[in-house]
């Protein structure tokens, strides 16, 4: 009776294990959805809000045609492949920051753009959208190590592999010019 | 642990008090839980929305002051929380900022005036990761309820010293004279009588440390968040330099605060009777960071206080790798508005959050009209043409 006993404990134990472990991978699952989610508003709203950067800074700088055409293209470009793999976007997107970062970068040969209310206060915006899409991609990969950790070891991985719980992929910057500078190699 | 500490202080507390008044444990022990219970729930439901009206905040939206809504919002993803806090702006030119609501989902923060022009960009982020990271690991929760189980300890230590004083308690110790314990009972009470005096005290100093603990972990997950330690660094150089004391703060609000609002640094004795670490000691750590995650910061704290034992929990530093921090950044940027920019700004906002309106005549003169003005038409001091409100 009593050995009967044990081994209905041992079971619900187990059951309690494995509900409390399924869960906690579910939640973990949609945490990884979710800040994926909040990456994506976050390149939207920086697509949005380039036309009007553009439109802004145009009237004041003759001069840098080129440097606002490249921001132009490089965000129509990246908005043509927001619907497309993880790796291609994040090159487009890559892209794009390197062409606002030279546009950025010229403005302050302009004075008079750098006094405009309306052109600051999109400045503002920019930056603080720039962050969040960092912000938002270091709390991805955050999420995606806390997850895949979980789908690993054991014993969470077991239960893990027999309801089919995969373990995610980082978002990394593949462009050259985000990450550190190139190294430069002189051997053939 | 220290949360079990303070309340296993409660516990005896009210057992030597059952001792003591009825003879038997356990109607002290019930009287101190009833007591801390109601205290808690009152605290629970009503504590949210007291310390915002206690300080005077004036609620802000995104239009009012965009940087300070997108630094909250930055924070506010970096740390993952699920909902965008409300932000407070105090009208106070001393330099402070804390974080409340009991749970996530319904939390604030504020940031007096005085903080939010001496800042730049980078230590804002710090400060209000620090803020961020108090709700995020319902520092705030914890805090009121340490709060009030001191609370209660303080209270049902008075009044019960105060009846011993009186001599109260001669019905129960005729009682237990009488059951024959005799001299093993007198030490009880003897016992019993320190402890009502040491207990407040001894709670007190429990409920700094568990403040002090937060503070550090927040201090590190603020790092964690913004990977630039610098910027929180440098901003508490400039908190610890200020010497204007917040006006709306109280002890027991205090360990919400990003500094104790009543500091005076350089005193040594703060260490054991505060609820914030030394600034200066939090700014050492921070700058000896070699990376972002917790375990920098645990290694960190170990460098300064010559070994010793980490102040981050086990679990904590395991949950986070490598982390590398950003590159450092150049202390005024370019496209950023100057102090004298956002003094401007910030009055700005304060005029506006009181209901003047702001009318800039032709000559250049900008009229600030109070809300109370009712006229259609002002006259420019200045140059004296007429403008519409």
């Amino acid at each position: 009776m009593i050995a009967v006993w044990i081994i209905i404990g041992i079971v619900a134990f187990l059951l309690v294990l494995f509900i409390a472990i399924y869960n906690s991978l579910v939640g973990r699952r949609n945490e990884v959805k979710n800040s994926w989610a909040q990456i994506d508003v976050q390149l939207k709203r920086r697509h949005d809000l380039i036309p009007n950067l553009v439109e802004t800074a145009k009237g004041y700088m003759k001069h840098e045609r080129e440097t606002l055409e490249a921001v132009t293209n490089a965000r129509n470009l990246a908005q043509q492949v927001a619907s497309s793999g993880a790796g291609v976007r994040a090159k487009a997107e890559g892209e794009l920051s390197s062409a606002l970062s030279r546009l950025l970068a010229v403005v302050e040969n302009y004075p008079d753009l750098k006094a405009n209310q309306n052109f600051l206060a999109l400045q503002e915006e920019l930056t603080s959208t720039e962050n969040k899409i960092s912000f938002s991609r270091q709390y991805y990969n955050d999420s995606v190590l806390r997850y895949n950790n979980q789908t690993q070891m054991f014993p969470s991985n077991i239960i893990a592999n027999m309801t089919g719980f995969k373990a995610s992929e980082f978002f990394e910057v593949t462009v050259a010019t985000e990450k550190e500078a190139p190294k430069v190699s002189f051997t053939q | 642990m220290l949360v079990v500490g303070l309340g296993t202080v409660l516990v005896l507390l009210g057992y030597f008090l059952g001792l003591y008044f009825f003879g038997s444990s356990i109607g002290g022990l019930v009287i101190a839980l009833a007591v801390w219970a109601i205290m808690s729930l009152f605290a629970y439901f009503q504590g949210d929305g007291l310390l915002l009206t206690m300080s005077g905040a004036r609620k802000i939206n995104r239009d009012d002051h965009p940087r300070l809504y997108n630094v909250v919002e930055e924070m506010k993803i970096a740390s993952g929380l699920e909902k965008m806090p409300e932000i407070y702006i105090i009208d106070d030119p001393a330099l402070n900022a804390f974080a409340t609501g009991r749970d996530p989902t319904r939390a604030a923060v504020a940031i007096t005036s005085g903080l939010l022009q001496k800042l730049n960009r980078d230590e804002l982020q710090g400060v209000i990761g620090h803020e961020i990271s108090h709700i995020k690991n319902r520092d705030v929760l914890l805090m009121a309820m340490c709060s009030v189980l001191l609370g209660t300890i303080v209270i049902l230590a008075w009044y019960g010293s105060r009846f011993l004083i009186l001599g109260g308690a001669t019905g129960s110790r005729r009682k237990s004279s009488s059951g024959g314990g005799g001299q093993a009972q007198i030490i009880v009470l003897a016992v019993a009588l320190v402890f009502m005096i040491l207990a407040p005290i001894m709670a007190q100093l429990i409920y700094f440390a568990i403040s002090r603990k937060r503070e550090y972990l927040a201090d590190a997950s603020s790092a964690l968040y913004t990977r630039y330690p610098e910027g929180l660094a440098s901003a508490l150089e400039k908190l610890g330099a200020s010497t204007g004391q917040l006006k709306s703060a109280n002890q027991a609000t205090a360990p919400m605060y990003i500094i104790n609002p009543f500091h005076k640094e350089g005193i040594k004795a703060s260490d054991l009777s505060s609820t914030h670490p030394p600034i200066s000691e939090r700014i050492h750590i921070l700058r000896a960071m070699a990376g972002a995650a917790f375990s920098d910061y645990d290694r960190a704290y170990r460098q300064i206080h010559q070994g010793g034992k980490g102040i981050m929990p086990a679990t904590a530093r395991a949950t986070t790798g490598v982390v590398p921090l950003a590159a450092m950044k150049p202390k005024a940027r370019l496209e950023e508005p100057d102090e004298v920019q956002r003094a401007r700004e910030t009055s700005d906002v304060m005029w506006r959050l009181n209901n003047y309106k702001a009318i800039t005549c032709n000559c250049g003169t900008r009229l600030r009209v109070p809300p109370r003005f009712k006229e259609p038409k002002i006259t420019c001091p200045h140059c004296g043409r007429t403008n519409l409100v």
